[in-house]
């Protein structure tokens, strides 16, 4: 059994209530970081732990908030990023419903080192029953003198907000979030300057997604140099991962950076093998945004080693044999499911949530939409595989945010790996479209793709 | 798209949601008022159904800003309904994670049941549906919400779906 840091209590009865979670040992990180340590050592002790961005980036926490400016007389700000509308990504939302007052108590300890009075954790609008739970925990953590004025008789002060979004998948873009709590469009803004320098309402502002705060309470509970025992390489620490798909128990689970591929999806400790007997076709490891990879690439290296749930692992090689953790979202597809119908469900969500405003993500997304729409209804063209490669390389890199590279990114590499498939519809369009559901009557779903 | 067409009546926010609108814009500095939109937004669309032109133009009254302020937001987000709905509707979440687990057969089943399809609503006027990008519940698919509080259904069935609808129809006559 892996070591849990964040969900060691998830299943107390009643942990979601304040008295439940301090009888568990919850607000320690608030007393021993506003009693015995400055915020610059708070800084420090993050930084030792290695703790990456959960978010998705896997930037270093300690790193980004040494960045903030520190200009004498401006507001600081935390903003915790609840947007979470990656599909395959459901990590952030468990944890807010079932234990919320780790979240808060982070928030607590993040803000109090980075010298902010006022913090915002940001939810996506969706999450309205998440934003009543964790409106109810503030008032109780308020209640009992660890929000407010003067917190626990130290002469800190921390009002906490709730803020609930539109419904917007680009808000979960950093830049973007906070002109959505500007109320306004959810535009990303382009950068330099960095939140760090000018964020919420000019002010410098760290940005940081609801699993990276919750981390901050083991680390400092802990120790940076004990969390940074955890994991393997440059993947210190655990993860949650929320695998979904067709796997036996689909769900959030906390891991131990380092685990492998193979065990997380077969061991009973975790997914416990594909569902319905069937086999492992391809899995996506870190969300839609991140490259898809077959079966027998998720499982093992291009140099055969066995693949390790941790950011360098998953991305060895690059985006050519390689995918990415991202924020943990992982779905597994049997053999039955139908890649091409997958991504097209991928390239109608991006084309979707594109907020417009940079030509090669507003209509770079809707041509390849259009173009997967017409392979998968039995309309395609053979020449169909190279110009959507063609158009995801014209969207790459040419966006003001990584939208537009996340969904490039799924599109180029379904091709990359299963080209036979797609090329399957074109030669077979009728049985093509005669289809119930994506599920494919592709004869070899576990050919072995060969690789550059 | 905003319909300017639509017969909209115009609209009176009462005392007591006007008292909600101050609570949200103290959470902001002084002069950031307009950061309170989007929670207005849904304030008012829990209370009215939907969010009419003439609502629109209240809340940027309330907020001291420009009415196309307000337009320019309810027309990006997708939460926010520019026309009249169903007094329920049904949001269907039809990505990858759920549509690998049956949400497409969900949605055509909603279809058949209500008898409309998506976006319209009802002759009763008491259901719409339509499908949603990422709910963020893929371990749970298939799975819809209904606000306005969004209550979540998961792991759902064409049997859970009959019986949510029931259940609603009972609940809207009492």
């Amino acid at each position: 059994m892996g070591r849990k840091l964040l969900l060691e209590h998830i299943n107390v009865p009643g942990i979601n209530t304040f008295d439940v979670y301090r009888s568990k040992g919850g607000y320690a990180s608030v007393e021993k970081a506003l009693k015995t340590m400055s915020p610059e050592a708070i800084v420090e002790e993050v930084k030792k732990s290695g703790l990456r961005g959960r978010g998705g980036a896997g930037f270093p926490t300690g790193m980004k908030w040494s960045f903030l400016a520190k200009p004498e007389g401006v507001a600081r700000y935390l903003v915790c990023n609840g947007d979470e509308s990656e599909p395959g990504t459901f990590k952030d939302r468990y944890l807010m419903t079932y234990i919320p007052h780790l979240l808060i108590e982070g928030m607590i300890v993040a803000s109090f080192a980075l010298g902010a009075n006022t913090s915002y954790i940001y939810l996506r609008g969706e999450m309205m029953p998440q934003v009543r739970i964790l409106e109810r925990a503030i008032a109780e953590a308020k209640a009992k003198g660890f929000l407010g004025k003067n917190i626990l008789g130290t002469g800190y002060d921390l009002e906490l907000y709730v803020q609930p979004g539109g419904g917007a998948y680009i808000c979960g873009e950093e830049t973007a979030l906070l002109e959505s709590l500007e109320g306004k469009r959810g535009n990303p803004r382009i950068k330099p300057p960095f939140p760090a320098i000018a964020g919420l309402y000019g002010c410098p502002t760290v940005v940081n997604n609801v699993e990276s705060i919750a981390a901050v309470v083991p680390i400092i509970n802990e120790g940076g140099d004990e969390y940074a025992k955890i994991g393997i390489g440059r993947s210190t620490g655990t993860k949650l991962i929320s695998a979904g798909g067709n796997l036996k128990k689909p769900g959030v689970y906390e891991i131990e950076l380092g685990v492998p591929v193979e065990e997380f999806i077969y061991s009973d400790e975790y997914c416990g093998g594909i569902a319905n007997g069937k086999r492992l076709k391809a899995v996506v490891a870190g969300g839609s945004s991140v490259p898809i990879l077959p079966a027998n690439l998720i499982l093992k290296t291009i140099n055969n080693e066995a693949r390790l749930m941790s950011y360098e692992s998953l991305s060895d090689g690059g985006f050519v044999s390689g995918t990415m953790l991202g924020s943990g979202g992982f779905i597994a597809y049997d053999e039955d499911a139908c890649i091409v119908r997958n991504t097209w469900n991928f390239a109608r969500f991006y084309h979707h949530e594109s907020c417009g405003q940079c030509s090669p993500c507003r209509e770079g997304t809707g041509w390849m939409e259009k173009v997967l729409h017409r392979l998968e209804y039995g309309h395609g063209k053979m020449s169909d595989m190279d110009l959507l490669v063609d158009v995801s390389k014209k969207i790459e890199g040419n966006t003001i945010c990584p939208l537009g590279d996340a969904a490039a990114w799924p599109v180029a590499s379904a091709i990359r790996h299963f080209r036979d498939e797609f090329e399957w519809h074109v030669t077979n369009a009728s049985e093509a479209t005669s289809r119930n559901y994506g599920l494919a009557h592709y004869a070899d779903p576990l050919k072995v793709v060969e690789t550059a | 798209m905003l319909r300017v067409d639509e017969a909209q009546e115009p609209v009176e926010f009462s005392p007591a949601l006007i008292s909600k609108f101050d609570e949200i814009v103290s959470r902001y500095p002084q002069g950031k008022q307009k950061s309170g939109l989007l929670p207005i937004l849904h304030l008012v669309q829990a209370e009215f159904g939907w969010v009419s032109a003439p609502a629109m133009d209240k809340v940027a009254e309330y907020l001291s800003i420009l009415p196309i302020e307000v337009y320019e937001v309810a027309t990006f987000y997708t939460m926010y309904f520019l026309r009249p709905q169903g007094k329920y509707v049904l949001e269907v979440c039809r990505t990858s994670g759920c549509c690998l687990v049956g949400a497409e057969k969900i949605m055509d089943h909603i279809e058949e049941t209500l008898g409309v399809k998506e976006g319209e609503v009802t002759p009763d006027g008491l259901f719409s549906w339509r499908g949603v990008e990422c709910l963020a519940a893929c371990g749970y698919g298939p799975v819809l919400q209904i606000g306005p509080e969004y209550t979540f259904y998961e792991n759902l069935t064409n049997e859970s779906v009959d019986k949510l609808i029931s259940d609603l129809k009972a609940k809207a006559k009492n």
